[in-house]
């Protein structure tokens, strides 16, 4: 077996009750939350972060790490996707604005299957489909490409106007980081969609309140952020990003909207889960992780493992 | 040069072409950035409310629109001048865009001297420069409304990006109603044997004027048209270079990086010629009319007909 999938301890029949029946929103029909089972997915996909990354030397592990329980829970609950089907009409898109992020999207797809395990392990490979920063004309899944930071809020107000169009019921589900949004782009595309009332667009931000300089608030304080996404007339919840629960109860209002997008501040934190990561703080953006580290990291994430 | 009321203005032939074929494909979605009053996309927005609108002033945020919606299956013009639509929003347009390999077709209108009163902040001379050296891109500047009436459908076809360097306003006709217009080839416009003269834009006019006055000297000159900078038509240049050995490029655009680049590239590998450049010799913008504009930077046939003396008689 290959290294990733044998860290993994891949229950093949717990694996498949996340590939979801296909979810019939229209018929109103809200799946039940099984946290226990999310929050075990969230473990396995940090330890392939903690591979992908560690088994490459460097990557933006903090900023990957800090994403993980929005990403199992759009991904293994939320989303209406077939990752049989990557390219399905009207399914829900996601766009990884902070595109440095993909190391984790790239679990999350291949643990859902749109791509081997085994791939994980050509992250920044030459040649590989996984590069640092997300790529849809490379990976199966990945539904815009990111990595000029500001620019993936645009794209996806492109998309929620578009399904505005095709009236085709999507949701559009966007991801920030929260230096990226000192990105002037982000506000002319924050006006826009307040402006054109694109309810379902669903927007998160990273909150992990670092950045690659230091902190957000010495280097550029986006404070207060509440009021800036609440005067261009979109609906703000903030949450616990690392708290599925709340996380599921801030979407559920987001899609009560009837007239205005929804920005979830989700407070996170840089590096999350894994020790060496967290303690590095900002200097967690991107790292490099020696062998050891990247040991030490997953036996401690099998130990979290026992105390779920 | 007086304008010919029977002849439309090019943004005319952009409105009816787009107004039609939005009837047509409902992928089709026009987006501007409060300039469509200029650009003469404004009126779609009323047959077209859900496809045809305005981002503000914003190009950033319209060049990633279009890319979204472009990949969610539909086929954006994205619509501003020229400068915004190019080194304004560059990075946009090379990520969200051409390295995403999204259909979107940018229109930037008012290329070099067409910018006129709104004078050197407005009046890009680098566009070409910049959007040639990123992948994927298509570049193309329509010489007449004749040429721009048989492009758009093509345009609509090809799919990937596309720049539209969009001479808006009224402008002579140098091609017949019977023209075959390809989008990926040069037209021999005029056959010679003594210098070949390759030229683009509202530069296709000044060229045929020139082409007038070097057969008065006794010079048979060879006049190719190039609307498609990128990629642009290799084996049209090197046969006419083969045949007459010396070449003149004619671009309202920077002569770094635009349609003299292009060639001299092509030629240097393939044919090694005389190449000498007509266009703004590095130079920024200034205020003025066109006909002020075009002696200020050369962009006349007199200037053309010189050039093409210099290299002949030395």
């Amino acid at each position: 077996m290959h290294k990733l999938a044998r860290t993994l301890h891949l229950n093949i029949s717990s694996r498949n009750r996340f590939y979801n029946p296909p979810y019939f929103r229209k018929e109103g029909i809200i799946k039940m939350l099984d946290i226990d089972l999310l929050n075990k997915k969230c473990i396995d996909i940090r330890k392939l972060i903690v591979n992908q990354i560690g088994g490459l030397g460097v990557g933006h592990i903090g900023g990957s790490l800090s994403v993980v329980e929005l990403l199992v829970y759009l991904y293994y609950h939320e989303m209406n996707i077939d990752p049989k089907n990557p390219d399905m009409e009207g399914r829900d898109r996601f766009i990884m604005s902070k595109g440095h992020g993909g190391p984790a999207l790239y679990s999350v797809l291949a643990d859902k299957g749109y791509f081997s395990i085994e791939e994980l392990d050509t992250l920044n490979k030459p040649g590989t489909n996984l590069p640092s920063h997300c790529d849809m004309l490379k990976t199966r899944g990945v539904d815009m490409t990111t990595g000029s930071l500001g620019q993936g809020l645009s794209c996806a107000v492109g998309m929620a106007l578009g399904s505005k169009i095709k009236s085709d019921d999507a949701y559009i589900y966007c991801l920030l980081g929260d230096g990226e949004i000192q990105e002037g782009q982000i506000w002319e595309a924050a006006m826009a969609a307040g402006h054109f009332k694109l309810n379902r667009l669903i927007v998160f931000l990273d909150y992990n309140k670092m950045q690659i300089s230091g902190t957000v608030e010495e280097i550029m304080d986006i404070e207060p952020v509440i009021d800036k996404w609440k005067s261009f007339n979109w609906n703000v919840y903030r949450a616990n990003g690392h708290n599925i629960n709340g996380i599921h109860k801030s979407v559920i209002e987001a899609k009560k909207s009837k007239d205005k997008p929804t920005m979830i501040i989700l407070d996170t934190i840089k590096g999350k889960g894994v020790s060496f990561a967290e303690e590095a703080k900002v200097l967690s953006h991107s790292m490099t992780i020696s062998e050891d580290m990247r040991i030490k990291a997953i036996k401690e994430l099998d130990s979290e493992v026992d105390n779920l | 040069m007086i304008p010919d009321n029977n002849i439309k203005e090019m943004r005319q032939i952009l409105y009816e072409f787009l107004d039609q074929k939005m009837e047509e494909d409902e992928r089709i979605v026009v987006i501007d950035a409060d300039l469509s009053k200029s650009n003469g996309t404004y009126n779609l927005r009323k047959k077209y409310p859900n496809r045809a609108f305005d981002v503000g002033v914003a190009e950033q945020n319209m060049a990633g629109i279009g890319a979204g919606m472009a990949a969610y299956g539909f086929i954006p013009f994205i619509s501003t001048f020229v400068p915004f639509a190019t080194r304004r929003i560059c990075d946009q347009v090379a990520v969200s865009i051409a390295y995403a390999n999204r259909n979107v077709k940018i229109i930037g209108s008012d290329p070099g001297i067409a910018a006129e009163l709104n004078g050197g902040t407005h009046m890009s001379f680098e566009d070409i420069g910049v959007f040639r050296s990123i992948p994927n891109m298509v570049i193309f500047e329509p010489v007449d409304v004749i040429q721009l009436k048989k492009a758009l459908p093509q345009i609509v076809e090809y799919e990937g990006p596309l720049y539209i360097r969009f001479f808006r306003k009224w402008t002579p006709t140098v091609f017949d109603e019977d023209y075959e217009f390809n989008l990926f080839k040069g037209d021999l416009i005029k056959e010679g044997k003594d210098i070949t003269i390759i030229a683009s834009g509202i530069m296709v006019y000044e060229a045929l004027l020139a082409c007038k006055k070097l057969k008065e000297k006794g010079i048979d000159g060879e006049l190719i048209n190039i609307h498609t900078i990128k990629p642009i038509d290799r084996d049209c240049i090197i046969k006419s270079a083969r045949k007459t050995n010396r070449v003149v490029t004619c671009e309202n655009h920077n002569t770094i990086g635009g349609l003299r680049s292009a060639v001299t590239e092509v030629l240097s590998e393939s044919y090694p010629v005389i190449v000498k450049g007509i266009g703004v010799q590095d130079r920024f913008g200034q205020v003025g009319k066109l006909p002020y504009l075009k002696k200020a930077y050369g962009l006349e046939a007199d200037n053309i007909v010189n050039t093409c003396m210099d290299i002949i008689n030395n």
